[in-house]
């Protein structure tokens, strides 16, 4: 097939409508998840679907575009993603974090922070925060629209009591305005104060039909006992770039136990080493 | 005395099945009653009615509120009931598994209400937790364990505690005992009848056995296909029975 056969973007536009529909929605307000007809894409569930048509609904041609997985611009998911759409839409690419106008991301925020015309789009694969203490969609429709919410702390007091802290490293649980409860996507701890910036947030998640967003500057409070909130990461500097302030990786380097540790957003590390920081493990 | 719960004219119907209709009664601070009758005359639908679980067809249930005082329990609206059901009721279900959460730790279970009602403070929550376990006869040493590991009598206890943190008013209890041994069932008895007596708490249980009402309720009301066919004080209804019903109900009673 050629790319012509293409609409722009690859979703045909009573599609974007719809789901522009939504974005808009979900604007409005903020934290809800507003359902929506996701379409197939031509990738598993589990891989970005959500975040692919949110992506494709909000891209122009003059935007460019930058995808991330755990950080890296360069994984599989990253990589096949941004081919897609330069193929179904043509539009240009970029790994840098400040020259992009729309990112796509699994998992982690850049570091660098962004600005008020930026877009960070979120790939999700479960939205609701209280799925796994509440199994019913019917009910936890119900707790939302009520702030319902004690059956969160429930779950955090386990944690204390089992594992002597809040044992949820990642996707921890946020509150949006002081209404609703969100699951800010399987982010890491770490980044979960970064959730108060410049940028629109866009949440998709495609297997279940749902898109949330965040407007600009948007209060977004993680949950927590009167203990302070702990953004916890690897206590070491970046191997390669030196960073101390930046979420790291652990790569295994040999058979011998011996490892480094490096910065997961690699545009970050990147920029920092061509501006002349050095770790102690750069060659 | 001042009236807490009044309840009038309440009707709930199953299609061409009656639930429960004409149910007329009023309920002072301090007071136990005890609906009773055979299985399917209507008991646990009006239990359900009253506690907000199931919209009555007709009828009003007026509750004196700690917040607000008296208001319509039927017309308030869904938020406003969830508060009270956390808040001034408590719900103490026939099955403890249907009560407790089965694999949640038993301080989580007690402290759930606390943390929905806003309590942020972990030490606090666990010190309330454990200070209730003792009061239910529950070692506080158990406090992390989940409910999957008690017996039947504890998870009782447990599913009393965790309703009774919030100090509720009124307390709905659907069969007590059921499912109890006799021996366990006598020191629920024991332990439910001090903390009502300690905590001036009013009380609508739920329940065919008659010996249990004797030992717990002030008052009985018999019910019989929906429809309240006796009242009065407890020992004058089960001691000299007026309708037929009733002087059947309480013939059927094994003695012993």
């Amino acid at each position: 097939m050629t790319e012509e056969a293409y609409n722009f973007a690859y979703l045909n536009e009573q599609t974007k409508r719809m789901i522009r529909r939504a974005i808009l929605k979900g604007l409005a307000t903020p934290g809800y998840q507003v359902p929506f007809a996701s379409r197939e894409m031509p990738m598993p569930y589990g891989w970005g679907t959500g975040g692919v048509q949110v992506s494709a609904a909000t891209l122009t041609p003059e935007d460019t575009f930058k995808v991330i997985d755990q950080g890296a611009d360069d994984t599989t998911n990253a990589v096949s993603i941004r081919k897609f759409v330069e193929r179904t839409a043509g539009i240009a690419t970029t790994t840098k974090t400040s020259d992009a106008k729309v990112i796509q991301t699994r998992h982690r925020i850049p570091e660098a922070p962004l600005t008020e015309d930026q877009i960070l789009i979120y790939q999700v694969p479960i939205p609701e925060p209280l799925r796994f203490l509440e199994p019913r969609e019917t009910e936890t429709r119900k707790m939302h629209s009520r702030e319902d919410y004690g059956l969160m702390h429930v779950k955090l007091y386990e944690d204390i009591a089992q594992h002597g802290h809040i044992a949820t490293p990642y996707a921890y649980p946020v509150r949006v305005e002081g209404r609703y409860l969100m699951d800010p996507s399987p982010i890491p701890k770490f980044d979960t104060p970064k959730m108060e910036m410049a940028a629109i947030q866009l949440f998709g998640a495609g297997r279940e039909q749902r898109i949330y967003a965040l407007p600009p500057y948007t209060k977004v409070t993680p949950l927590d006992f009167e203990d302070p909130f702990d953004p916890s990461k690897a206590p070491h500097p970046c191997g390669l770039c030196g960073a101390e302030d930046a979420y790291l990786d652990e790569v295994i380097t040999d058979d011998t136990g011996r490892r480094m540790f490096v910065c997961s957003d690699t545009d970050y590390c990147e920029t920092r080493r061509e501006a002349g920081h050095r770790g102690k493990d750069a060659a | 005395m001042s009236l807490l719960l009044s309840v009038q004219d309440l009707r709930k119907t199953y299609g061409r099945l009656i639930g429960c209709t004409n149910i007329c009664f009023d309920l002072f601070v301090g007071e136990v009653i005890g609906p009773v009758g055979e299985s399917g005359s209507g008991k646990t639908t009006l239990l359900n009615c009253l506690s907000g679980h199931l919209p009555p067809d007709q009828g009003q249930v007026i509750f004196d509120t700690r917040s607000d005082g008296p208001r319509n329990t039927v017309t308030m609206s869904e938020p406003a009931r969830r508060m009270l059901a956390r808040t001034d009721w408590a719900f103490v279900q026939q099955h403890a598994r249907d009560g407790l959460r089965m694999n949640v730790s038993a301080g989580g279970n007690v402290g759930e209400r606390l943390m929905a009602l806003g309590a942020r403070h972990y030490g606090d929550i666990r010190l309330q937790a454990e200070d209730w376990l003792t009061r239910v006869e529950i070692d506080a040493s158990r406090i992390d364990d989940r409910p999957a590991t008690f017996s039947g009598g504890m998870q009782q206890r447990l599913q009393i505690a965790r309703n009774l943190i919030t100090g509720p008013r009124l307390v709905f209890r659907d069969e007590p005992t059921g499912g109890l041994h006799v021996s366990v069932q006598a020191r629920l008895l024991d332990m439910l009848r001090g903390l009502v007596r300690d905590m001036g708490l009013l009380a609508m249980i739920v329940t065919h056995d008659l010996a249990v009402v004797r030992l717990l309720a002030d008052r009985l009301m018999v019910i019989k296909d929906g429809r309240v066919i006796e009242t009065g004080l407890t020992d004058q209804v089960l001691d000299d029975p007026q309708a037929a019903h009733t002087q059947l109900l309480v013939s059927s009673v094994l003695q012993v």
